[in-house]
């Protein structure tokens, strides 16, 4: 996966900015998109291409279980999130529904990687390449069960 | 085995489970609501297109449905979501589906413990993040998204990693002016917003075993504050009365063994216990209450499946009494049960007396749904569980999250307002 960063400088990046509860009530995905990150950034769904990286601190999509949350920001064309650490309910799911990736990376990496660098993500080797700065980072590897249901495409792909 | 652990082990056929084992387990009952309930139609509408039959769900009979968040129909929108509630549980065959203007219904994590949906040692599963709540009843209760819900409606079971248990022991009573919602918020301030990431928060002590189960049930509503995976407190003969005048007298409880192991133990004194306010924009940003008296309001909500079960609007009540409210105040019954309790007993009476608006269970404001969101500038006082930016409306909007004695003596003053200062 290649793609340019988004990146936020902030812990608990909240379920409630990533998409507001006014529009739970709508289920039409691409509908959702537009709405992404508005709490936060009204600016994101202008900036946002096809295959970026969101980049953020510590326990990404805290707050409530919705599922619009990760569904948002995979149609709006984010394929990953790359974060120090991740909020449980957002991170089961943008895996059980295959919509994004939850990659936990260290403090280094997130220190080093700026807004609008190119990194290329490889999952089967963990490393990341920031294509920008000419460096690799290496990010914590998938759980066992986590990489497989990815690997299947989702919980219902996956046979337990 | 703590009890988390020997609920999740008998649950996926174990005879023992440790932290950090990845079981599926079977599920008991499993709860969708007006907003993830047409989230799982959009993700069986998903798989229909892959070609896969969806005719029917597991077990209807362990299936339920709450209208909460945009009810009493909020927009078109909200108004076709509840359609869509009620054709799905009539396709299913789901009888339990409590519907908005007939009779019982209310806030999902209310009607979980109103109406006993939820039993000790069961595990329960939701399609919201309060779910925790009914953790407090002695089950293993956790929030899940739409594919997860849809996938146990379709399977009966889901996985998860079995938490570690960090255990929280209160040490006597707390005093008359502290609710368990201040424990709570000085627990979340103390520990952070993922303080217990991943993981289970259980309760005890004898600060716990003398509280009501209706305030454990705020402790274990805001765990999901913290990060936590699930909430719990063991049951014990207050539980097992609060089960059976809901008519509910047979069920396998689980207890944690007595080398029962614990990630770690944090104590604190009843007594010490002080009413505490979390500052806007986070829950674990708490203060003492004292230290904001001179923060003015503009408003006061009283509502949620945290903050208005009956004994939180007896507290309202209480501060309420032969008093009129000095900036607008809403309070909303969390269940019809609760609504009509209030009404028997005089509350409702000592709210109008006040001034109070009084409305209908919902999830409402509190999720800035409708019912009183909040304008750009506005500050609020409330007794609901988070106060993110735009949680309760404008995104420039503020809300300090508090106790319902609190809220309550603040709306008589218009500023933030210790329940032991007003006058």
């Amino acid at each position: 996966m290649k793609g340019s960063v988004i990146k936020y400088e902030r812990d608990n990046i909240d379920t409630d900015v990533i998409l507001p509860g006014p529009y739970l009530k709508i289920h039409d995905y691409a509908e959702l998109a537009t709405h992404a990150m508005e709490g936060l950034d009204k600016d994101f769904h202008k900036r946002v291409k096809p295959g970026d990286f969101i980049v953020a601190g510590k326990n990404f999509g805290c707050g409530s279980s919705r599922e619009h949350a990760p569904i948002a920001l995979s149609y709006s064309g984010i394929k990953a999130v790359l974060a120090l650490s991740f909020a449980r309910i957002f991170y089961r799911n943008a895996v059980d529904g295959a919509f994004l990736l939850p990659i936990e990376i260290d403090e280094s990496a997130y220190k080093d990687i700026s807004d609008t660098d190119s990194l290329e993500v490889d999952i089967s080797t963990n490393d990341i390449k920031n294509l920008t700065k000419n460096k690799t980072y290496k990010m914590k590897p998938f759980p066992e069960l986590i990489g497989k249901i990815i690997e299947a495409g989702g919980l219902f792909n996956y046979k337990p | 085995m703590n009890i988390t652990e020997k609920i999740l082990a008998r649950a996926s056929g174990k005879t023992s489970v440790s932290p950090g084992d990845v079981v599926f387990v079977n599920v008991d009952k499993v709860m969708v609501h007006d907003v993830s309930g047409p989230g799982v139609l959009a993700v069986f509408e998903k798989l229909r297109k892959k070609g896969m039959v969806i005719d029917k769900v597991w077990n209807p009979d362990r299936v339920w449905v709450a209208e909460d968040h945009f009810v009493p129909a909020a927009d078109k929108i909200s108004a076709q979501n509840v359609v869509l509630l009620t054709n799905f549980t009539k396709q299913f065959g789901i009888k339990k589906h409590f519907k908005y203007g007939m009779g019982q219904y209310g806030i999902c994590h209310t009607l979980s413990h109103e109406e006993a949906m939820v039993l000790p040692g069961e595990v329960y599963v939701g399609g919201d993040s309060h779910t925790n709540t009914t953790g407090a009843l002695g089950a293993f209760a956790a929030g899940l998204g739409h594919t997860d819900v849809a996938y146990v409606l379709l399977n009966g079971k889901i996985w998860f990693k079995v938490p570690e248990t960090l255990y929280f022991k209160l040490n006597g009573k707390l005093p008359d002016h502290v609710m368990a919602k201040d424990l709570i918020l000085k627990i979340i301030g103390d520990i952070g917003t993922d303080g217990a990431a991943y993981k289970t928060m259980q309760f005890g002590g004898t600060g716990i075993s003398e509280m009501s189960v209706e305030s454990r049930l705020t402790l274990t509503n805001m765990t999901t504050e913290a990060g936590a995976k699930s909430g719990i407190v063991e049951p014990d003969q207050k539980l097992r009365e609060y089960l059976a005048e809901r008519g509910v007298t047979k069920y396998n409880e689980v207890h944690g063994d007595t080398d029962a192991q614990y990630e770690k133990i944090y104590e604190y004194e009843g007594s010490e216990m002080e009413p505490i306010v979390a500052k806007p924009f986070s829950p674990e940003n708490t203060v003492v209450a004292r230290d904001l008296s001179s923060v003015e309001l503009d408003k006061a909500y009283i509502g949620s499946c945290t903050g208005a079960k009956l004994e939180d609007l007896q507290a309202a009540a209480k501060i309420l009494k032969g008093k009129t409210v000095k900036i607008r105040t809403e309070i909303l019954p969390a269940a019809m049960s609760i609504f009509r309790k209030a009404m028997d007993i005089g509350l409702l009476k000592i709210f109008m007396d006040a001034g109070v608006v009084v409305g209908p269970p919902t999830c409402g404001a509190c999720c800035g749904a409708h019912m009183g969101v909040l304008a750009k500038d506005e500050i609020c006082i409330s007794t609901t569980n988070r106060n993110f930016p735009g949680r309760m409306g404008h995104i420039e909007s503020q809300t300090y999250l508090a106790s319902p004695l609190v809220a309550a003596a603040s709306a008589v003053t218009g500023k933030i307002t210790d329940p032991r200062d007003l006058k």
